[in-house]
């Protein structure tokens, strides 16, 4: 009897279980092809771009000028507007499959989906600076040339835009990772040691506050050459920073987690590493975006102002020739790449700050 | 596994952030035996936690003296394990490393990792290991802190309201935790709280303390058997006498607050 009412209860519970899937199917169907749409619409702006550059009468004189590649051994011939549409197809693919990967996961379709309107604009102001820029040229030249110009840059100067690139990255990763390292050591120092405070803290403090590039003319005379003067100044506004906000972090650690750790049987080193230093890892990772912003400035300015490479230097050569185009050329590689570093060295501080996840306000 | 604790006429002065003293104790003696589980309750302000930080090593008393075995407490040991009043874990550790933490301070993790899930297991938090203080509730954290101070194999456990914010059912669960472990492990235990039920359940004595200057006005040996019925008419008796002898501390004219 008892089995038989269990039998049946189960037999309903499927049932039930069976609608509600089949009701949640044609839901997420719907939802598909809604999601399918805003893929579409994402995309549809660098399509519009391609169209404009394809089809859009080239009234002003611009010379299209045609560059001979090496790829892969092939010796392929393209002009600037073959390549521009190469970028905006290769825009289209990129959204396109970032999108269909998105299609699983509830948080990135929204994420996606936020962001379709925006992209969508964005293709839209690609064809419309394609207009302003190349097709008619409405704007004062050569300072705003189209975005297939900027797109010439890389075919004629790639390597050499490369080169220089690297020179940057040198520069940033030498004198960065110098200037954390002294920087959380110097911070940890100062606010570990009330001797130290007393003696460096208000050093720090004024030294602190002028920009790194007032000590280029010592730098540039007193250094064996200008990339470790270079170097010298981002480990200068680097260091500052940190170690300003590392030694506030050590010194906001609260008395009960030192009191905690020393019953639980920790030796004094157990106490910096185990105890002030998580305690101060949020400061030191404030410390080190905002060190970030000031590195880049810092490396730009000293390679503008004396160094025989990087992108800074680029820019200032390209601005001798007038070549307006490498400027932007060069200022977008910039963006890319130091959002790319500011993307990196969030997800480090996100990994390591995963226990302050939910605690502080988005 | 335990150990006795002597606490000799010690008093204790503070300071405050205008110049006033304040005499947090005042010539307060106790000794405390082997395996032996003593609550100590009072007022707010009467100095419970300044008494339980003195015994812990964590403060010096200002005059007479304090032992444990017959040597002097002169400042914190693993010996001695704390439960703060409130939110003493770490909050960038796991549940899992906060507990193993005493492990590794004394660089004997490798040794007796398995301890660990050990600890784990007998304060009921299978499953939340790899969570983090914030993401448990103030009871489970309780609990952590607790395993936590066990860890380290203490003779003595000190513990400040471990119990304070907890809710009634919470509570009950965890004091029967605390005695299973008390009968279990026999570290003598010193427990500070607001909750006179609380203390009869749990002690062999009850210390009472009053405030300004903070003192023991009463020790009250609890001779009930266990396990004890929080109704029995032994237990409210003895609940109703430790009330009337507040009633009288407080009934002590005051004329500052008499108009
Ligand atoms: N660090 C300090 N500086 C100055 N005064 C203090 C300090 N710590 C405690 N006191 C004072 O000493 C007295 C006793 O404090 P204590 O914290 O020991 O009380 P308590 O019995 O634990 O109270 P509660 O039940 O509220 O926790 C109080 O009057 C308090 O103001
Ligand atoms: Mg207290």
């Amino acid at each position: 009897m008892n089995t038989d009412a269990a039998a049946v209860l189960s037999a309903v519970q499927v049932k039930e279980n069976k609608a509600v899937s089949a009701h949640e199917k044609g839901h997420s169907r719907r939802n598909n092809t809604y999601f399918f749409l805003r893929i579409l619409f994402t995309v549809s702006g660098f399509f519009i771009a391609i169209l404009v550059n394809l089809f859009f009468p080239q009234t002003a004189d611009v010379e299209i000028k045609d560059y001979r590649l090496n790829i892969f051994g092939m010796n392929v011939g393209l002009t600037i507007n073959d390549a521009y549409i190469f970028v905006l197809s290769a825009l289209i693919l990129v959204y396109a499959l970032s999108g269909v990967r998105a299609l699983n996961d509830k948080d990135s379709r929204r994420k996606y989906s936020r962001n379709a309107a925006f992209r969508f604009a964005l293709g839209i102001a690609l064809a419309l600076w394609d207009i302003g820029g190349t097709k008619l040229q409405l704007f004062a030249q050569p300072f705003f040339p189209g975005p297939a110009q900027v797109i010439e840059a890389y075919l004629a100067d790639g390597s050499y835009i490369a080169e220089n690139l690297l020179y940057s990255l040198r520069l940033y990763a030498a004198g960065f990772s110098c200037g954390v390292i002294m920087g959380v050591g110097t911070g940890i120092l100062i606010g570990w040691f009330p001797k130290v405070y007393y003696w460096v803290f208000p050093v720090l403090k004024i030294t602190g506050v002028v920009p790194a590039v007032a000590w280029m003319p010592f730098a540039l005379t007193l250094l064996p050459n200008s990339f470790s003067a270079a170097v010298f100044l981002i480990v200068i506004c680097a260091w500052f920073q940190i170690a300003f906000l590392t030694a506030q972090g050590i010194q906001s650690t609260p008395r009960q987690n030192y009191e905690a750790a020393r019953i639980l049987g920790s030796s004094q080193t157990g106490l910096i590493l185990h105890v002030a230093i998580p305690h101060a890892m949020p400061d030191i990772f404030t410390g080190i975006s905002s060190a970030n912003a000031m590195a880049f400035t810092t490396l730009v300015m000293s390679e503008m102002l004396g160094q025989p490479g990087g992108l800074g230097y680029y820019i200032n050569q390209s601005k001798v020739w007038s070549a307006y185009y490498k400027v932007l050329a060069a200022i977008v590689i910039m963006a890319v790449l130091f959002s790319l570093i500011n993307h990196i060295i969030g997800r480090i501080q996100k990994h390591t700050l995963r226990w302050q996840e939910g605690v502080l306000k988005k | 596994m335990s150990s006795s604790i002597s606490i000799t006429d010690v008093g204790r002065v503070y300071t405050d952030t205008d110049g006033n003293k304040v005499t947090a104790l005042q010539d307060v003696s106790l000794d405390i035996r082997e395996g032996e589980f003593v609550s100590i309750i009072g007022p707010s302000g009467c100095g419970k936690t300044t008494l339980l930080r003195l015994i812990a090593g964590l403060d010096k008393p200002r005059s007479g003296s304090l032992t444990i075995d017959g040597r002097d407490i002169t400042d914190v040991s693993p010996e001695r394990g704390y439960v703060f009043q409130q939110g003493g874990l770490f909050p960038w550790l796991t549940v899992e490393k906060n507990i193993a933490y005493g492990l590794r301070a004394r660089k004997v993790f490798k040794r007796e990792r398995e301890k660990v899930s050990e600890y784990i297991s007998m304060v009921g938090l299978d499953g939340f290991e790899k969570s983090y203080p914030h993401q448990i509730s103030g009871g489970m954290a309780q609990r952590v802190a607790i395993a936590r101070a066990l860890i380290n194999e203490p003779k003595a456990l000190l513990l400040d309201e471990p119990m304070g914010a907890l809710d009634s059912f919470t509570r009950s669960d965890l004091q029967d935790k605390l005695l299973e472990l008390w009968k279990h492990k026999r570290i003598t235990m010193i427990l500070v709280t607001h909750d006179i039920d609380e203390a009869i359940y749990l002690s062999d004595r009850i210390v009472i303390m009053t405030p300004r200057p903070g003192r023991i006005n009463r020790i009250i040996d609890v001779d009930l058997p266990r396990p004890r019925h929080r109704g029995g008419s032994e237990f409210l008796a003895m609940r109703k006498e430790i009330l009337e002898l507040f009633r009288l501390a407080q009934a002590e004219p005051q004329p500052e607050y008499m108009i």
